[in-house]
Parts: structure tokens; C-alpha cells; sequence
């Protein structure tokens, strides 16, 4: 069965024999997809990034799905890259959940289960113990269309689980929700990946959703791994814009000496944290000011800019600001009326030095 | 609008003309008669069992044909629609030549088994499931195009067989497309003529089907080919209209 000629890739120690450790290569016209996943045992892991990252292929490829162009597949010390989805024991909640149209909702849980030969009596009975865990025990003889979306993936979970996976992988679980089921719907599936046992795979392109329910994330960009690390880490220090957007923050790249970074179009930045060479600089919008006339004191960081946009972001309104850097600002409201924030409207922007973080490239 | 009922005036005035010469005096004497009651138990059991015969192996093909990629697809599917540009009475000559006594296959059946298949009932549902298969094979294939694939790759994923996620998944959400198949096919069967009179002959009992014997009764007496075509059309139109109800109630 193994193939004496792959090597496993160096897999973290917490990803064990227990766990996943893959290596995903799959080639298509015009697209190709190459990147690592290693899992522990309980670890949510999530697998970040834009559309047509290669995301939703990575799941495919694991759940066997998608064939292999490369690398491998090991799961609780088993090569699976050349069985059958149905060998393998890895569970998906597909992204429009794929209910079984004909089958109630508790004989789409049992299905799992009545695959691998349980008595139907006692499939059954799994099935009314898995919806009641989910809290469908009413819902055991709807049929998927009379289910509501939160109700369906719920469903989903159940059936996926039921199946008793030793991996689990959900395909942008929340994606089909409204605002508000999703909410209460990510709150419930946060328990119920604690309380699964095997380790889990989460697609995203939501990073609320990442945050909230993985213990580490992976970003995706173009069919490779851009960054990974645990939640606090990313959200602080992003190595992309894309990441960089997702967090909310203002970023660029340049070369530090000391405490100065020159941007690439000889604009400089005044950062708080000494560093030498190439660097990423970020800093959220809130610490950008903005006035009508040149301040005096102490920001280091002022330039004059450009209103490009102004959109609502929560209670704050963001401004885009063009000018020697492309940067976006948060401010109230009130200050948004007071300064006159129209397109095309020139203003001076500021930057306290301690808000911007400099970390080595 | 004129083309329109012109059209519809070509379907149906054939069969007012049948309603208007049918000998309705003598109709309950004639429909007593043993051979035509014979004629249409056999029709009816021989189509019942050519499209049994359909859906055996008539599903699976159209699964291969819809679900999987190989080379030479077209040239299968081109294949299989054959019978339904082919001439019936050609279709017989050809199942002669394969099934009979002397044949590629009949000669060896005949050696082996000591079954020959031409000029008997088993002749009859051969020849009938030969000519209307393919209708079965098309809307089947249709239906499965029209399903959504992924719900057997969700029943893989739960540890589901092939065979397990069709029988499970797919046949259940194909039901109104094979339904809709297995009539087309019954009724086709059910009015073969050609390749059942060249492949399996026309001895009454044994294989003179409702259409043979109106052919026969033709020759010989207009009033009873006339009674013959009436049962055959009621018949018909009876089962189909008790199908149809059936699965659009439900």
C-alpha cells in the first residue's frame, strides 16, 4: 500500500499518529494547489481565504472526492491517498449540506451508520440521539425542505458525525446562513466541534467565522499556504493584503532602520518598534487621524491625502484615503460631518508612532 | 392556429374512424372469443416482462452513459438509439442471425442450455425489450443528468458503496424519470410488430400478440381486426391513464 517513494512531510509533533498529515497536490488547467495540513486530534483547524484559493479543492482532495496529483494522505496513522471517499472515514458538511431530498431527517442521520452495518433499529436510535444533541428531537420525521437553513446544517452536522468520523470537514458551514441564524448557528457548532474527538477541517472565506471556531488558521491565497499560524498571531501580524484586509488592517512593506521604514515610493514611516531590513508595517484605522488643517505636535507620521471613499463600518464611518500612501482611516461620525468627508475632499491624516508595529519580512 | 388543429385532426380522426366502423352490435360476441383474449393476456405479460427485462439492464446502462467518462462514449450512446431508427422487421432479421438456431449466440444456447429462443414466447419479450429499450435508456440517462451527482459523493462520503448510495440516493430521486421510462418502453413493447413477427413468428398462444393478430384478422375480416384494434387501444390507454394518475398524485 505505501509508496515507498513519498516520504511523510516533516508533520508537527502535536499532529501525531493519531491525526491528520497530508500533503495536497492537485493540478488543473490554469490552476494549481500544493499545501501541507497537519491536524491534531480535537484541533479545529481553518483553512482561510479568498475565492477560487483552492480552499473547497483541499477538502475535496481529503475527503477523496478530487484524485491526488501529488502528495499524500495519512489519517490516525492510515494512508488513504488511494482509497474510496467511503473507506475513508472523514465526514463532510457540504456547503448546501446535500440532504437526502426523500429521506426524513432521521433517516438521513441513520444513513451513516446503516452504511456500516448497524441494525436499522438500532441506526435508528443513534440517529434520534444525534438530532436530540443538535437539538432537532422534534424534527426527526421532516423531510430537508420543511427544515429552515440552520435547521438543515445542523442536520448536516449530525449525519456527518453520526458516521463516526475520524476527521471532520465542513465546507463553509455558516455560508448559506442569514445574519442572525448564523450567529446562534456558529455559537452551537463551536460546542459541538469541541466535543468532537477527531480533528476537524474548516473552510472559510468569513475570518469571524475562523476566528470564533478554529484553534489555527491557515490562509490560503492561490493554491498555497500564505501564512499559519494561531488566531492572535494572524490577526496582529499579516503577511498579505488579503489577510491584512481580512483583519481590518492597514499594512505595507518596506526597509527599516531603526525606528524609520522607507516605503517603496520614499515615503516614510515612523513605527515603535526598532527593526533592521526588510519589514511589514500595520496598524489598525482607528489610529489614523484625521483634520482640516496641519496639526502641531507630536504625531511624527502626517501627510496630506485625498478622500477616495466613505463607507459605514459598524458605529465608525472607514474614509480610503489616497495620497503618498493608500491608507484607511476609522472616525465618528460627528468628526466625518465636522470635517466635510467627500470624495475628492484633500485633508491631513496622522499616524501616532506607537500604534504602528514593524515585524521582520 | 389552422396547422395547429390540422395537426390535431390527423392524430384523432384515425381513431374516430375506428369508434365510427366498429361493429358495436356484434362487439360483446366477438370480445368472447378464446383467441383474442389470448392474444391479449400474451401481449400483455410479453410487454410487462420486455420492460422488467428494460429496467434490468437498461438502468445500469444508462448510469454508465450519464455518471461515468470513458472513450468511446458517443459511439455507446449512438449505439444504443439504433433500435429506434432501425427498421423493426430489420431488427428481427438481425436478432435472427444472433438468437436463432443457427446464430452466434442461439447456436451455442441451443448446445449448452437446449434453449432456443426463436418462435417462442421467450422470442416475443426478447424482440419487444429489443426494439424498446432504448426508449428507457434515454429518459433514464436523462434523469440522472438532471440529479444533482453530488448527492452520491455525500453518501460516499458517509461510507456508502456505489451501489449503495444508487439504490439508496439516486434511484429514489430518478423514480419519476425511470417511471416516465418504463411506460414509454411498456407501451412501445406493447405495440411491437415488426421485429416480433420476423424473430419470434405468429403461433397463436405462444406468440401472436395483439398486434399480429389484428394483422392477421385483416386479411380475413375487417370487422374483428377492427374489434381487436379497439381492446388493444382501451387497454392501453387505461393502464397509461391509471400509471400517469398515479404518479402525479402523488
Amino acid at each position: 500500500m505505501t509508496d515507498p517513494t513519498a516520504k511523510p512531510s516533516a508533520s508537527t509533533a502535536d499532529a501525531g499518529s493519531a491525526g491528520l498529515d497530508a500533503r495536497l497536490v492537485v493540478r488543473r488547467p490554469g490552476f494549481a494547489l500544493d499545501i501541507e495540513l497537519t491536524a491534531a486530534p480535537g484541533e479545529v483547524v481553518a483553512l482561510l481565504g479568498p475565492n477560487g484559493a483552492g480552499k473547497t479543492t483541499a477538502l475535496r482532495a481529503l475527503a477523496g472526492l478530487v484524485g491526488l496529483d501529488g502528495g499524500h494522505i495519512t489519517l490516525a496513522g492510515t494512508r488513504l491517498d488511494s482509497s474510496p471517499p467511503e473507506a475513508r472515514r472523514i465526514g463532510v458538511v457540504f456547503q448546501d449540506y446535500l440532504l437526502f431530498p426523500h429521506l426524513t431527517a432521521l433517516d438521513n442521520v441513520a444513513f451513516g451508520p446503516r452504511c456500516r452495518r448497524v441494525p436499522r433499529r438500532q441506526a435508528r436510535e443513534q440517529a434520534t440521539e444525534w438530532l436530540t444533541r443538535v437539538g432537532l428531537a422534534d424534527f426527526v420525521r421532516a423531510k430537508p425542505r420543511q427544515l429552515s437553513g440552520g435547521q438543515a446544517q445542523r442536520v448536516a452536522l449530525a449525519r456527518a458525525l453520526a458516521a463516526d468520523p475520524h476527521l471532520l470537514l465542513l465546507d463553509e458551514p455558516l455560508a448559506a446562513l442569514d445574519a442572525r441564524t448564523r450567529l446562534e448557528t456558529r455559537a452551537g457548532l463551536r460546542g459541538h466541534l469541541t466535543s468532537f474527538p477527531g480533528a476537524t477541517i474548516l473552510v472559510t472565506h468569513d475570518p469571524l467565522d475562523a476566528l470564533m471556531l478554529a484553534d489555527r488558521l491557515i490562509i490560503v491565497e492561490d493554491g498555497r499556504i500564505v501564512q499559519t499560524r494561531d488566531a492572535a498571531t494572524i490577526t496582529a501580524r499579516p503577511r498579505t493584503d488579503y489577510v491584512a484586509r481580512l483583519v481590518g488592517l492597514n499594512l505595507y512593506r518596506g526597509r527599516a532602520d531603526d525606528t524609520s521604514v522607507r516605503l517603496p515610493d520614499g515615503f516614510r514611516l515612523i513605527t515603535a518598534s526598532p527593526q533592521q531590513g526588510d519589514v511589514f508595517v500595520a496598524f489598525p484605522p482607528s489610529a489614523v487621524a484625521l483634520y482640516a488643517a496641519r496639526p502641531d505636535g507630536s504625531p511624527r507620521n502626517t501627510w496630506r491625502a485625498t478622500v477616495s471613499t466613505v463607507a459605514r463600518h459598524g458605529d465608525a464611518l472607514r474614509v480610503e484615503l489616497t495620497g503618498p500612501i493608500t491608507v484607511a482611516a476609522d472616525v465618528t461620525p460627528a468628526a466625518a460631518v465636522q470635517l466635510d468627508l467627500t470624495p475628492g475632499r484633500e485633508i491631513w491624516a496622522t499616524l501616532k508612532a506607537t500604534e504602528a508595529t514593524a515585524y521582520p519580512a | 392556429m389552422i396547422p395547429a388543429l390540422a395537426g390535431l385532426a390527423f392524430l384523432v380522426l384515425p381513431l374516430a374512424g375506428l369508434l365510427i366502423r366498429a361493429p358495436w352490435t356484434t362487439l360483446p360476441a366477438r370480445l368472447a372469443e378464446p383467441g383474442i383474449l389470448a392474444a391479449l393476456r400474451l401481449s400483455l405479460l410479453t410487454a410487462t416482462l420486455a420492460t422488467m427485462a428494460c429496467l434490468l439492464l437498461g438502468v445500469p446502462l444508462a448510469w454508465l452513459l450519464a455518471r461515468t467518462d470513458f472513450r468511446g462514449r458517443r459511439i455507446v450512446r449512438a449505439l444504443v438509439t439504433v433500435p429506434l431508427v432501425l427498421p423493426p422487421v430489420v431488427g428481427g432479421v438481425a436478432l435472427l442471425l444472433v438468437f436463432g438456431r443457427r446464430g452466434l449466440i442461439g447456436e451455442w444456447l441451443d448446445a449448452t442450455f437446449g434453449v432456443t429462443l426463436p418462435f417462442s414466447t421467450a422470442g416475443v419479450v426478447l424482440a419487444e425489450a429489443f426494439v424498446a429499450m432504448p426508449f428507457l435508456v434515454i429518459s433514464v440517462e436523462g434523469a440522472l443528468r438532471g440529479a444533482d451527482a453530488r448527492f452520491e459523493e455525500a453518501a460516499a462520503t458517509l461510507g456508502a458503496s456505489r451501489w449503495t448510495a444508487f439504490r439508496r440516493v439516486t434511484l429514489p430521486l430518478i423514480a419519476p424519470g425511470v417511471a416516465a421510462g418504463a411506460v414509454l418502453c411498456w407501451a412501445r413493447a406493447l405495440g411491437e410488430f415488426g421485429a416480433t413477427i420476423t424473430f419470434a413468428g405468429n403461433f397463436p398462444g405462444r406468440t401472436q400478440t395483439m398486434p399480429l393478430a389484428v394483422y392477421l384478422a385483416l386479411e380475413q375480416d375487417v370487422d374483428a381486426a377492427i374489434v381487436l384494434s379497439l381492446l388493444l387501444l382501451a387497454v392501453s390507454v387505461l393502464i397509461l391513464a391509471t400509471l400517469r394518475d398515479r404518479w402525479t398524485t402523488t
